[in-house]
């Protein structure tokens, strides 16, 4: 069986946590299946991540290089994979769940004429067969579903989070370099230009102040940012997040929002505010140290999952919590 | 350009908002059992919203693709009631619980039956299994561009251009036509259908296609189902909750803020 490959993902030029989480988690099935992991690094400049890379004692690190593959172009990262998944053979090829991920694993695995499963939680090798088994969550977190499915090499998407990040090892990995036949003609959507937001980061608030369906009017988040700044006095980093509902209509970026396709973060304190708690929104908070919740519908999902609860109207209990917080 | 066709992949599911109170696990079944109504999964309802906009904009027919082991075209007329032209329901026994490659199979044999299409759109991923698989595998399987995490479409001669969401905001990118682009929910919400529209269309009838193996032509051996090995209860999220109870909004904010103050 091939080696269990990993596709190396960069943030602010250095290595993405996730990329070293998943280093972590192939070692283990590396064990079990007695092969070795290798890493692909895919860009038009790939030399300082694959170096980066090769310090975590790699059996290899591929570098995909190409002038089409700058930046992330789906169809020439996909493209380019489905070359080198062709010549190298991995068993297994672990992805994160990343923006990347979710575009490139399903696509590949098409190629590649296998099936992934996207958002995997645990991963452990079936005795029997050497297959990978995956675990992963279903109807939001409801459900957990253990699956399995055909064809090599087996490609997962993999949750931030479920593994350790890996160390640095003392043995340097060996570099290789590839050069994937790529030509203009595979890029079927061009990039037009790119906008960029200004993106709060929910997962280094100390505490999260968010919203849901039950805030009222748009103009209501004023009285949640006012909160904010009140906390923020006393509590460190302060941010606003939101419950999906807020950002379909429109009042909040998505960046705002917390839950399985917003983030998924776990502040000191989150203060659910107007916010029933689909599950798919608990998932993303339910890590929190404290959770409070302040929710007229004294029956609401949130409280069952809260430390803290008022039930009462936010827009009474809010402007006399600021008064009491500035005393 | 010509009035461009549109297709809408729109799936039934278990009201995905359910409190979890309503939903358990039959572990010998391996099936989850949500106590309420069936719904459109929410992203599909953002796609559909998307393919409304175009069709207010630039005309053109919207055509609302269902499929499953079993559906309601009580569920899926709401979509005819929002603004889409027809609606075609893929049922057969054969369709339950299969994976995403076979999905993208069924859909795209329905895609071909249907013959001319500019424009596909469907759901960045659906409120059951959160896969995001399905759309980007069809548009593999027809040969055609995809792009995913639309936050906005717009017609454009004979392209389609995109606001795509990326980590640092978006991208606008542009492909031609025929397309496939997976709507992400800052599209919007689907818009609000009025009751009585809605008790109307259902009394109304409207001719309604059910395409199963046999009308789309398709072997049951060429479609395989999801291998579930276990299906597991979640673990546990319940926490013991104190309530702050009070006489006032002030008592109650007193007590609060004392919590907070605990906290630091």
């Amino acid at each position: 069986m091939g080696d269990i490959l990993i596709l190396v993902e960069s943030k602010g030029g250095g290595l993405e946590k996730m990329t070293l989480e998943l280093i972590r988690g192939a070692e283990g099935l590396a064990k079990e299946l007695s092969t070795g992991v290798s890493a692909v690094v895919v860009g038009a400049d790939t030399a300082p991540l694959a170096e980066s890379a090769a310090a975590y004692g790699l059996n290899k690190v591929y570098r995909l290089e190409h002038t089409l593959l700058q930046g992330f172009q789906p169809d020439a990262w996909v493209g380019a994979l489905e070359w080198l998944c062709k010549e190298v053979s991995p068993g297994i090829f672990l992805i994160s769940h990343s923006f990347v991920g979710r575009e490139v694993a399903p696509r590949l695995a098409y190629r590649l004429n296998t099936e992934a499963t996207t958002d995997c939680i645990g991963l452990r090798i079936d005795p029997a067969d050497k297959g990978l088994i995956r675990t992963k969550p279903i109807y939001g977190g409801n459900a957990v579903a253990i699956v399995k499915t055909e064809g090599i090499p087996q490609i997962v998407t993999v949750r931030k989070g479920i593994f350790e990040p890996a160390e640095p090892a003392a043995t340097r990995s060996e570099v290789v370099s590839m050069a994937p036949p790529l030509d203009e003609s595979l890029l079927r959507v061009k990039s037009l230009k790119t906008v960029e937001q200004e993106v709060v980061e929910l997962d280094k608030a100390n505490v999260v102040i968010a919203g849901g369906r039950g805030i009222a009017e748009k103009e209501d988040f004023e009285v949640l940012t006012d909160f904010a700044k009140a906390l923020s006095k006393t509590h460190g980093r302060v941010l606003i997040g939101c419950s999906r509902p807020v950002v379909d209509k429109g009042w909040m970026s998505s960046d705002h929002q917390v839950g399985l396709t917003g983030s998924m973060i776990s502040p000191d304190a989150y203060v659910a505010i107007g916010i029933s708690g689909a599950v798919q929104h608990l998932v993303g908070m339910i890590r929190s140290k404290k959770i409070i919740a302040i929710n007229t519908d004294l029956g609401c999902n949130m409280f069952k999952v809260a430390d803290y609860g008022v039930v009462g109207d936010y827009k009474e209990i809010l402007p006399a919590l600021i008064k009491k917080l500035e005393e | 350009m010509k009035e461009p066709k549109i297709i809408v992949c729109a799936k039934q599911i278990p009201d995905p908002e359910a409190p979890f109170s309503n939903v358990s696990v039959n572990v010998e079944k391996k099936e989850v059992v949500v106590d309420a109504p069936d719904v459109i999964s929410p992203y599909d309802e953002n796609a559909l919203e998307a393919a409304i906009r175009i069709k207010e904009e630039v005309g053109g027919k919207i055509t609302v693709l269902s499929m499953g082991r079993k559906v309601s075209d009580t569920v899926l007329r709401k979509t005819v009631a929002a603004g889409a032209d027809a609606l075609i329901l893929l049922e057969d026994a054969a369709f339950e619980r299969l994976d995403s490659r076979s999905i993208a199979f069924v859909l795209s044999s329905a895609i071909k039956k249907i013959g001319e299409y500019d424009l596909i759109l469907t759901g960045r991923q659906a409120g059951d299994w959160d896969s995001g698989q399905v759309g980007l595998i069809l548009a593999e399987l027809l040969g055609i561009p995809s792009i995913s995490l639309a936050r906005s479409i717009k017609i454009k001669d004979d392209s389609v251009v995109v606001e795509k969401l990326v980590p640092v905001g978006y991208e606008v990118v542009e492909a031609e036509l025929p397309a496939l682009v997976t709507v992400s929910n800052e599209v919007g919400e689907l818009r609000y259908v009025a009751r009585t529209k809605m008790m109307a269309l259902l009394r109304r009838p409207i001719s309604i296609p059910k395409w199963g193996t046999k009308q789309l032509e398709l072997s049951v051996e060429a479609l395989n189902p999801v291998q579930l090995m276990e299906l597991c209860p979640p673990p546990d999220m319940r926490r013991e909750c104190v309530f702050i109870e009070g006489a006032s909004s002030d008592e109650k904010a007193g007590k609060l803020a004392a919590v907070f103050k605990e906290l630091r």
